[in-house]
């Protein structure tokens, strides 16, 4: 499948370049919003990217809120009672969040709870995280949310991660993002994603050449859940505020599931495209309809989700490639810095 | 003391069973689609909330007597589900399952988006306050009440369709076996349409029982969607009896977890259970044979 070896490809250097490019782009003294559009990409890229590492092997999981509220509430909440740092807390949010996914995971793996079940399961999971953080409400504030309490005088903005620059925050996002790709890179490459996609394409098939099904998923989503809480614990840091619903709550989940669908999963670019996409239409479309008209953003984002649900399954740069003039050598390149995914072309045939 | 603890905590089972009834009313709809067209509607509740704000404006806004405004909510309903699964599911009735269900779930966007933008997103109500009824000690509201018998007589009605139509009869069949049907000159295509049709009749009722105890606001389908589909599997998706069956369970795990706890906390309850079940029995708990 890999047809690596020569010298750099043309993808490596493009994406290079691209990266040189965004870490130049807080020096250019763009204006607060702009920053704050790219640090949420960034950050939502991350978590999509987490998303599909489970995604593309099949393990299609609607509650990945359930991670992304651990790693935020977890955080903030032991900052406002106990005073620790989120330097201390994220690792503590993580294995939480690795707990809870290997609590729920490991059982529907052992006894083979696939498709549509393990969806709602992992659905059910989420919404419990979200009751869970609404009845607390003596700590966690309900549904009206909670704000990490400020600085302390003279304490150090490193040691709490409270900076009020955002340029900052942009190199914090941005190095979760390359952490994220990284990631996925590596599950790609390695015997890990073969033995994955044979457990999703015929499940008895793999488990009776050897492969040990339960232990491979059981893998990658701990994998999943653990990073996807710390893109939660980055979101609240970041944001300022969390509430139940904007972390946890079931539009939450759906969008990640549906920002990685619209760029293509199997794609190293793909869930990164899908979080731009999304973000540069619902803020484009509130930019474009003004703020007079609630809610007519997302009524056209809605619309454009079930038609890009209907007619591009594939995702858009699933579909680039797939469009692309099959094996052969390199010919030319047609989506820019995506074609990371070189060869992904062919592999998206499990789709009819 | 022991005395009016016992009588709250018998309250609490009563409404409980009350809330069953509901919930099994919303659990049949979901359950006789999925039996038949095999696709999860994700929009569901928000198929209920539009009914509810077409029953709300009706009856708030233009003024219509109350018996219209709910007769218009159930068509409403009839023709949403027909609308949905013509123009958006049959086109992805091959796809992958998992498309199917993201399908409806940006309806569900789409949905709650259309009802910020017509009506905003403050709390409506119709303005109608029913009494509550006093049974000894306790208290009962009477909108729960009528819901119940509602509810109850729909579900009846739904299941005498089923059995003695000779639609019903198509429409179980097809469940049953959807590869022999067309064999048999049966159009698949028209028995989707209808069980689409009589599954958004159902989304109409539930609107207008809702609309009896809740204000409709652009989020509330969120209140209660996930519960539905949970409730639903927890039965056995396409079975209808299981269904309802869970329903009862839930809203006990419900009623008495708000009785004794918080309401989230009985819901947490109800759904750890739900998860501990998948585990023992993945195919709900009342599967149909395979």
């Amino acid at each position: 499948m890999n047809s690596r070896g020569n010298s750099p490809s043309m993808y490596t250097v493009l994406f290079g370049v691209g990266v040189i490019a965004l870490a130049v782009v807080p020096m250019l003294g763009l204006s607060g919003y702009v920053l704050h559009l790219l640090i949420t990409a960034l950050l939502w890229s991350f978590i999509y990217t987490c998303w599909s590492l489970m995604g593309r092997v099949g393990l299609v999981s609607f509650g990945h809120g359930a991670f992304i509220g651990v790693g935020a509430y977890t955080v903030v909440l032991a900052w406002n009672f106990l005073g620790w740092s989120p330097w201390l807390t994220a690792g503590l949010a993580v294995l939480l969040a690795v707990a809870l996914a290997a609590a729920v995971g490991w059982p529907c793996f052992r006894f083979g709870i696939v498709g549509h079940y393990f969806a709602i399961v992992t659905l059910a999971l989420a919404e419990i995280v979200r009751l869970v953080i609404v009845a607390l409400r003596d700590w966690t504030g309900g549904t009206l949310g909670i704000t990490p309490k400020p600085l302390p005088e003279g304490a150090s903005a490193a040691w709490t991660l409270q900076f009020s620059d955002k340029r900052v925050w942009f190199y914090a996002a941005l190095a979760m993002w390359l952490i994220g790709l990284a990631v996925w890179r590596w599950v790609d490459r390695s015997i890990h994603r073969s033995a994955l996609e044979a457990i999703s394409e015929d499940e008895q098939a793999a488990a009776s050449i050897g492969i040990n099904v339960t232990r491979a998923k059981m893998g990658i989503t701990v994998l999943s859940a653990g990073l996807t809480c710390l893109g939660g614990v980055l979101y609240a840091l970041y944001q300022r505020y969390i509430n139940p619903d904007t972390v946890s709550g079931l539009t939450v989940s759906l969008q990640v599931v549906f920002g990685v669908i619209a760029g293509g999963m199997s794609v190293l670019l793909g869930p990164t495209v899908g979080a731009v996409l999304l973000l540069a239409m619902s803020e484009g479309l509130r930019l474009a309809l003004g703020n007079d008209v609630r809610g007519i953003d997302l009524l056209i984002y809605g619309a454009l989700l079930v038609l890009f649900i209907m007619y591009l399954p594939r995702g858009i740069v699933g579909e680039a490639l797939r469009r692309r003039p099959p094996p052969g050598p390199p010919a030319k390149v047609e989506v820019g810095g995506e074609g990371e995914g070189e060869g992904e072309g062919r592999r998206v045939t499990s789709h009819p | 003391m022991a005395q009016i603890f016992d009588i709250f905590f018998l309250e609490a089972l009563l409404n409980g069973v009350l809330l069953g009834g509901l919930l099994a009313l919303l659990s049949v709809g979901l359950n006789l689609v999925f039996g038949v067209v095999e696709v999860i509607w994700v929009c569901y509740a928000e198929l209920i909330m539009a009914s509810m704000y077409c029953i709300w404006w009706l009856h708030a806004e233009a003024h219509w007597p109350l018996w219209a405004a709910f007769g218009a909510g159930l068509g409403s309903g009839a023709v949403l589900g027909m609308v949905l699964h013509q123009f958006i599911i049959r086109p992805v009735l091959s796809a992958e399952p998992i498309n199917q269900l993201l399908v409806t779930g940006g309806v569900l966007f789409f949905l709650q988006a259309l009802a910020t933008v017509l009506f905003g997103i403050d709390y409506r109500n119709m303005g109608i306050r029913l009494p509550s009824l006093p049974v000894g000690e306790m208290q009962f509201s009477v909108a729960r009440l009528v819901t119940f018998i509602v509810a109850v007589a729909a579900i009846v009605a739904t299941w005498m369709f089923l059995r003695r139509s000779f639609m019903g009869t198509a429409i179980r069949a097809i469940s049953q076996d959807r590869g022999v049907m067309p064999l048999l000159g049966v159009d698949p295509g028209r028995v989707y349409l209808l069980t689409s049709a009589i599954g958004g009749l159902l989304v109409g009722l539930a609107a207008c029982l809702l609309v009896l105890q809740y204000d409709v606001h652009p989020a509330i389908g969120l209140t209660f969607g996930p519960m539905i589909f949970l409730i639903c599997v927890l039965g056995g998706l396409g079975n209808l009896l299981g269904g309802m069956a869970a329903a009862f369970l839930f809203a006990q795990f419900i009623s008495l977890g708000g009785f004794f706890l918080q309401v989230e906390w009985g819901q947490v309850i109800a759904f750890v259970f739900f998860i501990l079940v998948m585990f023992w029995r993945p195919q709900g708990l009342f599967a149909r044979p395979a």
